[in-house]
């Protein structure tokens, strides 16, 4: 595993060192939110709504505030009113209001498990009485659940205030409708030789972080508020929480924890205000933690949609023609990531005539936020099945099809300018010289299927900082909270450019009063803006370092260079040689820092430009139970185009990672709510995401075509490899048993059902026929 | 609030009393109580495994057993498992093969898979499965996680005790 390197260009970037906080993380000793403890500290709980939609009468404290032990129960009567418009916090865009509304419910409650009030007491469990002795009185309303009922005419109304522009004054539960069109779209229809109409529904899931919602809040005397919370993006939740609190950013400090997953659901706040808000009531420290209930009823979970897909396609496989109706749900409050699956549906394929229309829905669920690669799984879900469709009627093999009709460098975009180079043709290349591939599935019931999916990945803010420390060693200080690995690519790109060996780099993660503005661990942004902001505080901190060596040998810096960890004068013959001209490790010359002008700290801060777009290929083996209806997923193998695979194990990690999530949405995952709104599986084992006796080992294919637009090539590796499963999964479905899959997810009881109807109906024609 | 009982165990090798009400479990004693905040709360149900532990050898959710059943018992956490500074090879394994991402789970994997090896240090696939079916990993996809089960239990068989400097 050691000592690999990266087509020979580079020394450290490739190779698979052991991670720096791994040690920590396997002892025990890693310090995640819930286990920070503080004198005097207090335990919060939250009172949340039984009902999916109702009116809030009138809220009573009094007899929890009576019970001993109880310190302060807080509702919406303590939050200021917070300002109703977009404002973009990381890759989204907020509505400080509707956040507010979020955090605790001011005249509505829109969801099961919406929060109400909270209370701070010294043991959770009498924070947990205390719950049970505040009263509220609900007028309960009539719940929207899903996006048809939401878009019906006459349907309740979750939010008065929410229009559209095109509904002008008139309420809706519709935020927003996004349309893209290019070509001629009947033209294209016309010159098609078939066309193909399907309808999907996808399922509500969630990101099944396995370690719940955390936060302490610290409120001083002199106004000064400190959290400390697992989170994505300690910026975010300093900015958000201001928001919410009507303070300052600069009156918070938030202290980024270890983090135990996110996948897109640690990018917004939930407990962090009330931690703050209790503790100024209190003068107390006071730790919230969510109960895994808390965490499925009540934080964001990501859209269940429901899509149409037309597609137009010529008998040799070229698709001609695409029209796209989708809609997702919001939750309670606006922000679907419907205008992001508009945008991927499509993204894989040259289509010269296309239509998308996108619909943004608020339904009584909870507000939605980000997972992984948001929005496109169940975009692909209905796309990458058609497509699969498609193959088959023209009698193409699917990855043949996708070839042909797929992006590369200067095709179009759905949007906006052409692709730069991407590797979109190349991950179905590896897949096709995949020894899966070309190794032959028999036995009964069996099936195989392939999807592709496309992600944007991020850019955004990242400031890092390289501090050469008096012994040659360097640290490298990023305000990234690592969720998967990043702190050891960080210490590798230092490393490579220092040319100074990994372990002599230790990573650190700072808090928001010790580093430049970081935006957040997610759109598979941290190696790459992250990664080029210490690129470039390397590239500075070697800078100095020249310098001061020219200053030693009292020379020009540009005739130092720095190869291998040492400086040395580039043409020795230019120059007398004689003492203090021979090479020094950085090492020597760290200790006549001092001496030449003090301590070497390398900066850069970016606004990461040249994303690179990413694609994933994914192929997987299944057999179908015929009495129940079960899939097994017997073999599965993933390709991605990674750009630049810095640490291969944990780019690995991440396509192993992402699939599996993409498995369990497509066979197991599933929000269900019952008639009246209440969520029926708050708990894990209900909610059935999968075990290690679900899955097989998951093979990996890294493709790197290196993104122009970074020093390294890197793209970005965290979020596209979600994307296909649940389609390559329906494509498997349907090789397996002729039953072709429109809905997640693909539980027995659905698989069953589409089977018995498939045999009922050959069953009744071949009666007919007799 | 109730009243608090006196407990006595032998935690990681030492005997160790503390107070916990009836309500507590054996992770809250663990972690609040006794400050071992290596066994980690991920649902409180027993369905994800993060707050495993050894008792008397068997790997039990510590969400599930209240601490005064730890009376008399002997109970290992991830604090535990290591010989000092020296790793058990399975936290070695784990290191080398990339098993972690986000970490929350990995000390419950490494406590369960902990009880596997120690009644059978010769696992197939299938049985690392079974055993490790208890407990959830959300970013890994558990491909390095078998994986690294694998390698160590080889090294155990072979007599490796160890490893690098914790």
């Amino acid at each position: 595993m050691e000592g690999t390197t990266s087509n020979g260009k580079f020394k450290v970037i490739g190779t698979r060192p052991i991670r720096h906080d791994g040690i920590d993380k396997v002892i025990g000793r890693a310090k995640y939110g819930a286990d920070y403890a503080f004198p005097g500290m207090l335990h919060g709980k939250v009172l949340r709504s039984p009902h999916a939609h109702a009116k809030i009468k009138s809220i009573n404290t009094a007899k929890a505030l009576k019970l001993p032990g109880v310190k302060a129960v807080v509702t919406a009567a303590d939050l200021p009113e917070a300002a109703n418009r977009l404002e973009q916090a990381g890759e989204m865009a907020i509505n400080p209001h509707y956040l507010s509304m979020n955090i605790l419910a001011r005249d509505k409650v829109l969801y099961d498990g919406h929060a109400v009030a909270a209370v701070a007491a010294t043991s959770p469990h009498i924070a947990e009485e205390a719950l049970k002795l505040i009263e509220v009185e609900y007028e309960v309303l009539p719940p929207v659940m899903t996006v048809d009922a939401g878009m019906k005419p006459g349907a309740p109304i979750l939010l008065p205030d929410l229009r559209n522009r095109e509904e002008g004054d008139k309420p809706t539960n519709v935020a927003q409708h996004y349309q893209f069109k290019r070509g001629d779209l009947e033209a294209g229809f016309k010159a098609a030789d078939f066309v193909i109409e399907r309808e999907f529904n996808t399922a509500m899931v969630h990101q099944g972080y396995i370690e719940p919602h955390n936060a302490v809040g610290i409120y001083n005397a002199d106004g000064q508020a400190t959290i400390y919370c697992s989170t994505q993006g300690a910026f975010d939740v300093r900015s958000l929480s201001a928001q919410v609190l009507g303070v300052p950013v600069g009156k918070i400090k938030v202290v980024p924890a270890e983090i135990g997953g996110g996948f897109g659901g640690k990018t917004t706040i939930y407990l962090e205000p009330l931690s703050v808000l209790l503790s100024k009531k209190t003068g107390h420290p006071v730790k919230l933690v969510m109960t895994r209930s808390e965490v499925l009823r009540a934080s964001g979970p990501t859209s269940g949609s429901r899509i149409k897909v037309k597609m137009g396609a010529t008998r040799d496989g070229k698709v001609v023609a695409a029209e796209v109706w989708m809609a997702y749900e919001a939750g309670a409050f606006p922000g679907s990531p419907v205008g992001a699956g508009a945008m991927c549906i499509l993204a894989p394929y040259t289509i010269e005539n296309l239509q998308i229309d996108a619909y943004d829905v608020v339904v009584n669920r909870p507000k939605t936020a980000a997972y992984r690669a948001p929005g496109a799984s169940n975009a692909a879900m209905a796309s990458e099945t058609v497509i699969d469709e498609i193959a088959e009627k023209c009698a193409m093999d699917p990855l043949e099809l996708r070839i042909k009709n797929g992006v590369r460098e200067g095709s179009p975009q759905v949007v906006g300018p052409p692709f730069k180079r991407i590797g979109f043709i190349e991950t179905c290349e590896a897949i096709k010289h995949s020894d899966h591939y070309n190794s032959k599935l028999t036995g009964a019931h069996r099936g195989r299927g392939v999807a592709s999916g496309f992600w944007f990945n991020a850019g955004m803010q990242s400031s890092a900082t390289v501090n050469i420390h008096t012994d040659g060693t360097a640290s490298v200080v990023t305000g990234s909270p690592d969720i998967g690995g990043s702190r050891a690519s960080m210490a590798m790109i230092t490393a490579e450019v220092l040319g100074l060996a990994v372990t002599d780099v230790r990573p650190v993660v700072a808090d928001t009063d010790s580093i430049g503005h970081t935006d957040v661990t997610g759109g598979s942004r941290v190696t790459f803006a992250t990664g080029m902001a210490v690129y470039e505080a390397a590239q500075d901190a070697v800078r100095q370092l020249r310098e001061r060596a020219a200053k030693v040998w009292e020379v020009k810096p540009e005739d130092v260079q720095l190869v291998d960890g040492a400086v040395s004068v580039k043409d020795t013959a230019s120059f007398e040689k004689g003492e203090g001209k021979t090479p020094m490790t950085i090492k020597e010359l760290a200790t006549k820092l001092a001496r030449t002008g003090g301590p070497i700290t390398g900066r850069a801060s970016v606004n990461a430009r040249g994303v690179g777009p990413a694609f994933a290929t994914t192929l997987v083996d299944v057999e179908v139970d015929p009495d129940t209806g079960k899939v097994q997923v017997l073999r599965c193998t993933i390709a991605q185009d990674v750009g630049k695979a810095i640490h291969p194990s944990y780019v690995e990690g991440q396509m192993q990672g992402g699939t599996a999530q993409g498995i369990g949405w497509g066979l197991n995952e599933e929000y269900f709510y019952d008639d009246k709104g209440v969520l029926r599986n708050t708990g894990l084992l209900d909610y059935r995401m999968p075990t290690c006796l679900d899955l097989p080992l998951i093979e990996t294919a890294i493709v790197e075509v290196p993104n122009p637009g970074h020093p390294l090539g890197v793209r970005g590796v965290g979020e596209v490899s979600i994307v296909p499963p649940p389609a390559a999964l329906a494509n498997a479905i349907y090789r397996a048993t002729g039953v072709r899959m429109t809905e997640t997810p693909m539980s027995p009881p659905r698989v069953l059902k589409e089977m018995l109807k498939k045999r009922t109906g050959e069953e009744s024609q071949s009666a007919a026929a007799d | 609030m109730a009243k608090k009982t006196l407990v006595e165990a032998n935690i990681n090798g030492e005997v160790v009393e503390f107070l916990c009400e009836p309500r507590q479990s054996l992770l809250e004693c663990l972690r609040d109580v006794l400050e071992l905040t290596g066994s980690k709360e991920g649902c409180l149900t027993g369905d994800c495994g993060a707050c495993s532990v050894l008792v008397d050898g068997r790997a039990v959710c510590s969400c599930l057993m209240l601490g005064v059943e730890a009376q008399g018992k002997n109970i290992r956490t991830v604090e535990g498992l290591a010989d000092g500074t020296t790793l058990h090879p399975l936290q070695q394994k784990f290191l080398e093969h990339a098993s972690l991402q986000c970490g929350i789970c990995t000390p419950g994997f490494l406590m369960s898979a902990t009880a596997l090896l120690e009644r059978n240090s010769n696992p197939t696939e299938a049985e690392v499965r079974y055993a490790l079916a208890g407990n959830l990993c959300r970013c890994t996809g558990y491909d390095k996680i078998v994986r690294a089960v694998l390698d160590a239990a080889g090294s155990i068989r072979s007599g490796v005790k160890t490893s690098r400097a914790a």
